[in-house]
């Protein structure tokens, strides 16, 4: 038996009236993990981390934080501590005494000295060393941010919650904040659970991505299996951008399928769900696995119709008659020059196996997509 | 060149705009000139003056006024204790009241008992007081106890009844800036401290009650203020025994024709308003932390 998760769903449901934001979830979160609740707006993650902060119930099933059952135990009470959106500092309180809060709250009660340098320890963790006496509207955002996060993390919880907390920083900022999230995770070994709907975000910060949709898990795993392998249509959509083509499945060879395009072409594409012969069918194609020729070299023949140069790559759309615009990105070699312009024609390939071929809901009338 | 051109440009739209402003300002700012500043004036002047011989105000200049103060002490003494003491229970009854509307009531009644506190404010204070006055008079509450065999219980003309009249007339003046102060309190702060492991009494003495003390002093101020001045509910359920400030400068002014006296009381009373006002605002700025500084 591993050791005890530090957060277990058990067949958690939670229903508001008529509507259900949360339905059947299973989840263990191991210690000392990086986990992010990724999907978006209304999927039902933000319930979930309220369910673990106690201020949601649920409907039916259970909420464990390190095998106890929290049922009926109240925020206050619960060994967690949570990193709100838009920060909910308290303003009437300058930096030290919002992060001394918790620890103010403390039974039986901590002496004033532990509570001032416990204090001071955590706003030097998060670098705003001497900021103890400014008010709060004297921080910038990212200054709050990390307010925030001291006045969490000095509590010592089993499991910080953060809940969009990158979302009100402007971008260099957010990439900072991420890295800093990062290195404080591995630095306390606590378990971190994020709440984002920004997919870059929780590929690059956590060891496990949690994808959810109408109030269901979609697929859990490393970040690299959830762009890799997406489990359905809905991942490899919302995960990375990605180009997809429709087709029906012409037919079977292993592990592959032979997908006819609407344009007529065939392509070898790699199932990811039990398909029926002649059935409506998804490919997906990232932008970076297509490889661009001169005209011939490949299965797909198109014409640039734009070009964005990012330094170490260049983006293309391409459009391919009878199927759409694809979007393509190829690395650029210093020196080669050999961009594509505008207007010129294109092959377009992949290397084998790298297309994967999704069911459809959508096309196929069954389960609609959310 | 074009430097200049715009500075004169700029120069011109600003003038436009003071001129505008000044405008829009000149019928309040006259009101208060003629209705305030200058009365308030008239009256300090009188202050110092001497009663003529045949009542009213005769130029002098003197303290005298200001030293015969303690003549009217009782209606100082009844105003310092019944005005704060019926600020201080409008709170206690309001601040309930404020936070069930702003904080638990369901959204979809918060409107309508709302209206049910402003509604009594259609009716004239001086209606509603007379009211009071059968109520609490001989043929009101007392004769009901009456019948249960409770004889003899007075209670119109008491301190008690002026306070009841007090809590009963005041207190939407204490309810609706209290409301709106815990209405405005971000609800996220209150999940933020239990989070961080605070009980409901020690989130809602940190935290709501800390946050919702500019509305308490605002409301505070407001009633305190008012009552400071009030003449017609010690009259109507005072009835003469029990008297304000206000009620003696209708005395000075009116009776006995006391300008200069009645004058003096009334510089002291404006000056302890003041002094209410400005204590309050200090309290509510320090203790919430808050930038702004509403007054009312």
């Amino acid at each position: 038996m591993t050791a005890v998760p530090d957060i277990e769903f058990r067949g958690v449901t939670k229903r508001y009236g008529a509507v259900t934001a949360v339905s059947d979830i299973d989840l263990a979160v191991p210690p000392s993990a990086f986990v992010a609740l990724l999907g978006p707006s209304g999927c039902g993650k933000t319930t979930c981390l309220r369910m673990i902060g106690g201020f949601e119930q649920p409907s039916e099933g259970q909420v464990l934080i390190r095998g106890n059952d929290m049922a009926g135990t109240p925020p206050y009470r619960r060994p967690v501590n949570m990193v709100f959106q838009q920060y909910a500092l308290f303003p009437h309180l300058d930096v030290e005494d919002n992060v001394a809060y918790g620890l103010r709250q403390a039974r039986p009660r901590l002496a004033s000295r532990e509570i001032s340098q416990r204090a001071g320890a955590a706003l030097e963790m998060v670098r705003l060393a001497g900021y103890g006496s400014r008010k709060i509207y004297e921080l910038s955002g990212g200054q709050q941010q990390r307010v925030a996060l001291a006045r969490a993390l000095v509590n010592k919880p089993a499991v910080l919650l953060l809940d969009e907390p990158l979302a009100a920083l402007d971008k260099k900022l957010r990439t900072d904040m991420q890295i800093e999230l990062q290195n404080l995770q591995r630095e306390i070994g606590i378990t971190f659970v994020l709440v984002t709907h920004d997919q870059e975000e929780a590929l690059s910060m956590s060891d496990f991505v949690c994808v959810m949709n109408g109030g269901r898990i979609v697929q859990l795993g490393q970040p690299s299996e959830i762009y890799d392998e997406p489990a359905d249509l809905f991942v490899a959509d919302f995960v990375g951008k990605t180009n997809l083509l429709s087709g029906k499945v012409a037919g079977h060879s292993g592990d592959l399928v032979d997908v006819a395009l609407a344009d007529g072409t065939v392509i070898a594409a790699r199932k990811r769900a039990v398909l029926q012969q002649g059935q409506t069918v998804s490919v997906s194609l990232r932008p970076e696995s297509l490889r661009l020729g001169a005209p011939q070299s490949g299965p797909l023949k198109g014409i640039v119709r734009n070009r964005i140069f990012l330094g170490s790559t260049a983006e293309y759309a391409i459009e391919v008659q009878g199927i759409g615009t694809l979007l393509a990105k190829a690395d650029h070699m210093i020196g080669h020059g050999n961009l594509f312009k505008p207007g010129e024609p294109v092959a377009i390939g992949f290397a084998s196996g790298t297309p994967l071929a999704f069911a459809d809901p959508k096309n196929n009338g069954t389960n609609q997509r959310e | 060149m074009s430097a200049g051109i715009g500075a004169v440009s700029m120069h011109g739209n600003r003038f436009r705009h003071n001129f505008l402003t000044a405008l829009l300002l000149a019928p309040a700012t006259l009101w208060l000139v003629v209705f305030l500043v200058l009365p308030f004036i008239a009256i300090a002047v009188f202050s110092v003056g001497e009663r003529a011989p045949e009542g009213g105000y005769q130029a002098a200049f003197t303290l005298a006024q200001y030293a015969n103060l303690p003549a009217r002490a009782t209606a100082f003494w009844n105003t310092m204790v019944l005005a704060p003491a019926g600020a201080l229970a409008c709170l206690i009854v309001a601040y309930p009241v404020a936070y069930y509307l702003a904080l638990r009531a369901p959204a979809r009644w918060r409107l309508i008992l709302l209206a049910l506190i402003v509604i009594p404010f259609w009716t004239s204070l001086l209606m509603r007081t007379y009211a009071w006055m059968y109520i609490l008079g001989g043929r009101g509450i007392p004769a009901l106890l009456a019948y249960v065999g409770i004889e003899d219980l007075r209670l119109i003309n008491t301190p008690g009844a002026v306070l009841l009249g007090i809590v009963y007339g005041y207190l939407p003046l204490m309810i609706l800036p209290i409301y709106v102060s815990l209405e405005r309190l971000d609800r996220r702060l209150l999940e933020a401290s239990a989070d961080l492991g605070a009980t409901p009494l020690s989130t809602f003495l940190g935290v709501t009650l800390k946050l919702s003390l500019p509305g308490v002093m605002t409301g505070f101020s407001l009633v305190m203020i008012l009552l400071l001045g009030e003449y017609l509910i010690p009259t109507l359920l005072g009835g003469g025994k029990v008297f304000f400030i206000g009620n003696a400068l209708v005395d000075l002014f009116l009776q006995s024709r006391n300008w200069p006296f009645g004058s003096a009381i009334a510089i002291t009373l404006v000056l302890v308003s003041v002094v209410v006002l400005i204590a309050a605002n200090r309290i509510s700025t320090r203790v919430s932390g808050a930038r702004r500084v509403d007054l009312i």
